[in-house]
């Protein structure tokens, strides 16, 4: 029970990160295997800002109490960790840039065969 | 295919959440991730910076040269849609 | 395709919402010191208030304010406005991307004229992150083709 309750959040990621696998390869559809790409991306990101997490934390702003001057002790304990932060705001604007090119490709393969399917698509390679 | 697509989501994924029992627990402060260069990064950036938002300091001062790279990444993204899509007038 | 239905709801919530995106953007920007925000968060606000206009007119409203040519030019200026500020710093004296070597430029101290520099950066991030949207959503949604080709098409763009 204690191995469940202190775990479960990656159990969480893992479930969304296996419905993103599923649709990318399963389904037939072009737009939806990109779909299922952005769900992955999507679970990855949680699972790192859930490693920064620490028991009793705040947000990573430093707070600045009324009346006290500068020269307050900053303890690493209070604040929540900001560098998984830091790493998964890049990432979020890579995931962006990925799907806009995604959706380029998706309309070029449109314009040359006329379907996005995928099995439609290699019928008519031949 | 779907029923292989199946097997396979289900025997990584109990292969994924067998490798979740070595991970550092949810909220623990004594993780790897939290005490080897974090603890400088807290400490020392409202005095070093004198900006209070410690993920904004850390992702334009001390990681600059990162977010350099990634505005490149997204000017590159932007820039091959209008190369893939744009066609010239005849 | 993106044709113009006309109505007056949708087309009036839509005038009265984007100057305050517009406005909420600029303060993201620049209260990334002392609140969550940055030049990603705000680049992105910015764009989503032109992408609004292009869902709630149509895609020739939201060029006529925003033209290709001042799009192009805004996503240049982001990256430049980075890269500049690591060159003027190295034309100091110091490091790539050191900003404590500004304070010859601006008449602060050099701690505080760390702010200054990551203020800089900021906003030319949220240039090229603007930009970018912009102009991704404007040649997704009409396909690449020009004007005439969609008019040739049966389709008011």
């Amino acid at each position: 029970m204690e191995y469940i309750i202190s775990k479960y959040n990656y159990w969480i990621y893992i479930t969304l990160m296996m419905i993103g696998f599923y649709a990318m390869f399963a389904k037939k559809n072009l737009v939806k295997k990109i779909v299922g790409l952005n769900i992955f991306q999507t679970a990855i990101i949680l699972y790192f800002v859930s490693i920064a997490a620490k028991k009793g934390a705040t947000i990573p702003i430093v707070l600045h109490e009324h009346g006290q001057a500068a020269g307050y002790a900053v303890q690493a304990l209070q604040y929540v960790n900001p560098l998984p932060h830091v790493l998964m705001l890049t990432a979020i604007v890579v995931m962006v840039g990925t799907f806009g090119v995604a959706l380029a490709f998706i309309i070029r393969i449109h314009r040359q065969y006329g379907t996005v399917e995928e099995d439609e698509i290699l019928a008519r390679e031949d | 295919m779907k029923l292989i697509g199946m097997m396979m989501v289900i025997i990584v994924g109990g292969l994924l959440i067998v490798a979740s029992e070595d991970m550092p627990d949810w909220g623990d402060p004594g993780s790897p991730a939290s005490i080897h260069v974090s603890p400088r990064y807290i400490e020392k950036s409202e005095a070093e910076t004198s900006v209070p938002n410690m993920v904004t300091a850390v992702l334009a001062d001390y990681r600059g040269y990162d977010t350099l790279g990634e505005t490149a990444v997204i000017f590159t993204a932007g820039v091959c849609c209008v190369l893939l899509l744009r066609r010239y007038r005849k | 395709m993106i044709e113009r239905i006309e109505d007056v709801i949708i087309e009036t919530l839509c005038r009265f919402l984007v100057p305050f995106m517009q406005l909420f953007a600029l303060y993201v920007v620049a209260h990334g010191h002392y609140s969550p925000g940055g030049g990603f968060q705000g680049g992105c606000i910015m764009g989503a208030s032109f992408i609004l206009i292009c869902v709630a007119y149509d895609i020739e409203e939201a060029k006529r304010r925003m033209t290709e040519n001042l799009n192009t030019i805004f996503c240049s200026v982001g990256v430049i406005l980075f890269a500049g500020t690591g060159l003027v710093s190295i034309a100091l004296g110091g490091n790539y991307l050191d900003y404590s070597f500004l304070h010859k430029i601006i008449p602060v101290d050099p701690v505080s004229v760390r702010s200054h520099g990551i203020l800089i950066i900021e906003i030319g991030v949220g240039f090229t992150v603007m930009a970018v949207m912009i102009s991704i959503f404007l040649n997704v949604a009409s396909k690449g083709k020009h004007e005439d080709e969609l008019k040739q098409d049966g389709i008011h763009y």
